[in-house]
């Protein structure tokens, strides 16, 4: 995992200095509401429903225990003793008094943390794949490239008052896309041109929201070298040609779209020319100095399948159901990947107290070299776990609430705060994710549907990720009453592809018989191994209309 | 007068802003230093030759690709701030200094903050005159709140990753 080095702590410790100066001036009166909103959004505070909220930047998902129990201790101190992480792979406090919050980012900083872009209309936590650095199907380790895009975007001087927010996702799977670059403003997934070397395929203009839309390549070969000049073209033309008279026009989406994505890249093709040969331009030395920080732990050589994995799967159905499900493979043999899920039902998504987080942080130091992973479905991976280990911790996690063995299914919901906490919601999201997840309690029944994604928002910023949910639901106000909207087939994945709304909304108490039906026309139509967004893409969405709406 | 920060200090600042001509209307020059708007001083720049109480000003939506060949000379460029949340200004000044090579002042005009001024500094930007209201003590610590970036800008030529590996 990276380590800070003196440039770092020092431009950290000036930037609380700088937030604590701010907000001083904030409560003196000298900055007006309007003039200090970009700058408490830009160190993550935001003024919510309930109280202010305080989003902590996780970079690339990556935290150490050390880093896991100061959070603890901070939701104890400063809040009601729990956070919640977020699918931006971030993590929230929902309570932290506005005053207090300069002494909070003095607390992150001591442990290599901050609240950085984590909103604001400015280039925000760049996100990868939670499984990076351990997967076989990997053509290179995201994470150094993540960590130099992170460096190059942390107050950018250019850039820190763009027309809106700036999301970046990097994929270097072949197989799979768990960072959905797809739908992010950019989205690079590692590719290698015929010469083979190493670079980028570029999608720009993806994204969710009020207008949901699959991003379009508009390169399909950017060396390695080029990351951030080519990052810094695309966001130049953006800073100056994307819409700012209307905010629900501004994401470079938008921009991309009226200009056409072959005239847009060529716009930045122009822009490029002028800079790609600067001293910005990556240098290998640059990069095998980050690429340091992400090495191999010390890994022990083991075999595979090792009889103390082998026995008690046999002897243990939950146990071996856990494996099947929260466990992933790992490439070094005797290893595995494991998910710690936080969607215990009645838990809302994502939500760990304070105990939880220091439990994660020890179970990081006892089975994963100290480390975790968030995850953009808001869960918790312990990435370096031997497999004969793996009874052990099934065993530690199941009190803890960690071991629902339901990750990739129904009820695994990736679920926003929505209208219980979140001042933007249309609609409460939680409550609906619990009924959810009530109905479908019979787990034998949840494995047997296979991998599905349900992803829930309480209103169409889409922080749900509603829209590339398999089945997604959004929270719609009708005359101050809330309703929900399902749309099916969408997914995050390489093929990625937008919902498609079903019909009229439903009352929040029909949820749980609506999603049953739905599930129904799948298991009446689906062939042997055809998961639900298979059959889904071959019936069309006519056989689901008929029965919902019967 | 008003106050216009500099590196090195407040200044009284001699230079007045003239306004975007309605339509028909014609150009009234004031007395002493102008900065005119780019467009009406494109028009008439004969005009103005050999002066060097004239400089110009730039708005936030224009581009100043159509001035490359002719600002070398300018004593003063403005760039305007209609809101602080506009960030255009920051890439006009960037391409300003790094890509037409323009030397002279470079001023940020308009809803000018303490809180932008490092910001502005790194774009290229020398001269500020700052929103009237706004407390001009500050602005020595706002303008060097960090003592070190990332990035490479118009202050900094080499990023933070090659002064780092070499």
């Amino acid at each position: 995992m990276y380590v800070y080095d003196e440039y770092d702590r020092q431009i950290l410790t000036e930037r609380v200095a700088q937030f604590r100066n701010q907000t001083d001036r904030a409560l003196a009166g000298e900055l007006s509401e309007e003039e200090f909103l970009p700058l408490r959004l830009q160190n993550g505070l935001y003024v919510q429903r309930l109280a202010p909220m305080l989003r902590i930047a996780v970079p690339y998902g990556m935290l150490r225990s050390d880093q896991l129990r100061r959070l603890a201790r901070i939701s104890r101190d400063y809040d009601k003793g729990y956070a919640h992480f977020t699918t931006r792979q971030n993590v929230q406090l929902n309570w932290p008094a506005l005053e207090d919050v300069p002494d909070i980012l003095a607390e992150l900083a001591e442990v290599e943390m901050h609240a950085n872009q984590t909103s604001g209309n400015c280039i925000r936590n760049t996100t990868t794949d939670q499984f990076a650095g351990v997967q076989a199907d990997e053509m290179v380790d995201p994470r150094p490239y993540c960590e130099l895009i992170r460096q190059w975007s942390t107050y950018h001087p250019e850039f820190a008052f763009l027309p809106r927010k700036f999301k970046i996702a990097v994929n270097a799977s072949d197989d799979h896309d768990r960072a959905a670059v797809q739908v992010h403003d950019i989205g690079l997934e590692f590719t290698r041109n015929d010469a083979g070397e190493l670079g980028f395929r570029v999608y720009v203009g993806g994204g969710l929201g009020r207008t949901p839309v699959v991003s379009p390549v508009i390169r399909e070969f950017l060396p390695e070298m080029d990351l951030l000049t080519y990052l810094e073209a695309v966001l130049r033309v953006y800073n100056r040609y994307g819409r700012r008279d209307n905010k629900f026009k501004a994401r470079i989406k938008i921009l991309v779209k009226a200009m056409t994505p072959e005239a847009f890249a060529e716009k930045v093709e122009a822009e490029w020319e002028h800079i790609k040969d600067t001293p910005s331009q990556l240098t290998p030395e640059a990069i095998e100095r980050v690429k340091a920080f992400f090495t191999e732990p010390d890994y022990a050589s083991l075999d595979d399948n090792p009889d103390a994995l082998k026995a008690p799967r046999e002897e243990n159905k939950a146990f071996d159901a856990w494996v099947k499900r929260n466990v992933d493979a790992h490439k070094k043999p005797g290893y595995s990947i494991v998910t710690l899920t936080m969607k215990k039902t009645g838990v809302p998504p994502g939500d760990a107290s304070d105990r939880q987080l220091e439990q994660i942080a020890d179970l990081a130091d006892q089975y994963s070299f100290g480390e975790a992973r968030v995850t953009h479905q808001q869960n918790v991976v312990l990435a370096d776990v031997r497999q004969d280990q793996l009874f052990e911790l099934w065993r530690a996690i199941r009190p803890m609430g960690f071991a629902t063995a339901n990750l990739g299914t129904l009820t695994d919901i990736i679920c926003c705060p929505g209208g219980d906490y979140c001042a933007l919601a249309n609609a409460k999201s939680i409550p609906v994710a619990e009924a959810i997840q009530r109905r479908f309690d019979d787990m034998d029944y949840v494995y047997d549907l296979g991998d599905i994604d349900l992803n829930i928002s309480g209103c169409m910023n889409a922080c749900g990720h509603h829209h590339v949910g398999n089945i997604g639901v959004l929270g719609v106000d009708k005359k101050g009453q809330e309703f929900y909207q399902i749309s099916l087939g969408g997914s995050s994945q390489r093929d990625a592809s937008l919902g498609k709304i079903l019909g009229p909304s439903f009352a929040r108490e029909e949820m749980p018989e609506v999603i049953e039906k739905i599930i129904n026309v799948y298991v009446d139509n689906r062939t042997e191994e055809e998961s639900f967004l298979d059959t889904y893409r071959r019936i069309g969405i006519d056989p689901f209309k008929e029965r919902v709406y019967a | 007068m008003p106050e216009l920060i500099r590196h090195d200090g407040i200044h009284n600042d001699e230079w007045t802003l003239v306004s975007k001509p309605e339509e028909g209307q014609d150009l009234s020059l004031p007395d002493g230093p102008a900065l005119l708007p780019a467009a009406v001083w494109k028009e008439n720049m004969d005009r103005f030759a050999g002066r060097n109480d004239i400089g110009i000003w730039f708005d936030s939506h224009e581009e100043p690709e159509v001035y490359a060949d002719m600002i070398g000379d300018l004593p003063v460029i403005a760039v305007n701030f209609p809101k602080f949340t506009d960030g255009r200004g920051y890439s006009i000044a960037r391409l300003l200094r790094e890509r037409y090579g323009y030397e002279g002042e470079l001023r940020a005009v308009g809803d000018v903050l303490l809180d932008q001024l490092f910001y502005m500094k790194r774009c290229g930007f020398n001269a500020y005159a700052l929103r009237e209201d706004k407390d001009s003590a500050h602005a020595e610590y706002c303008l060097n709140v960090f003592s070190n970036a990332y990035q490479a800008a118009v202050d900094t030529e080499q990023p933070l990753f090659r002064r780092r590996a070499s």
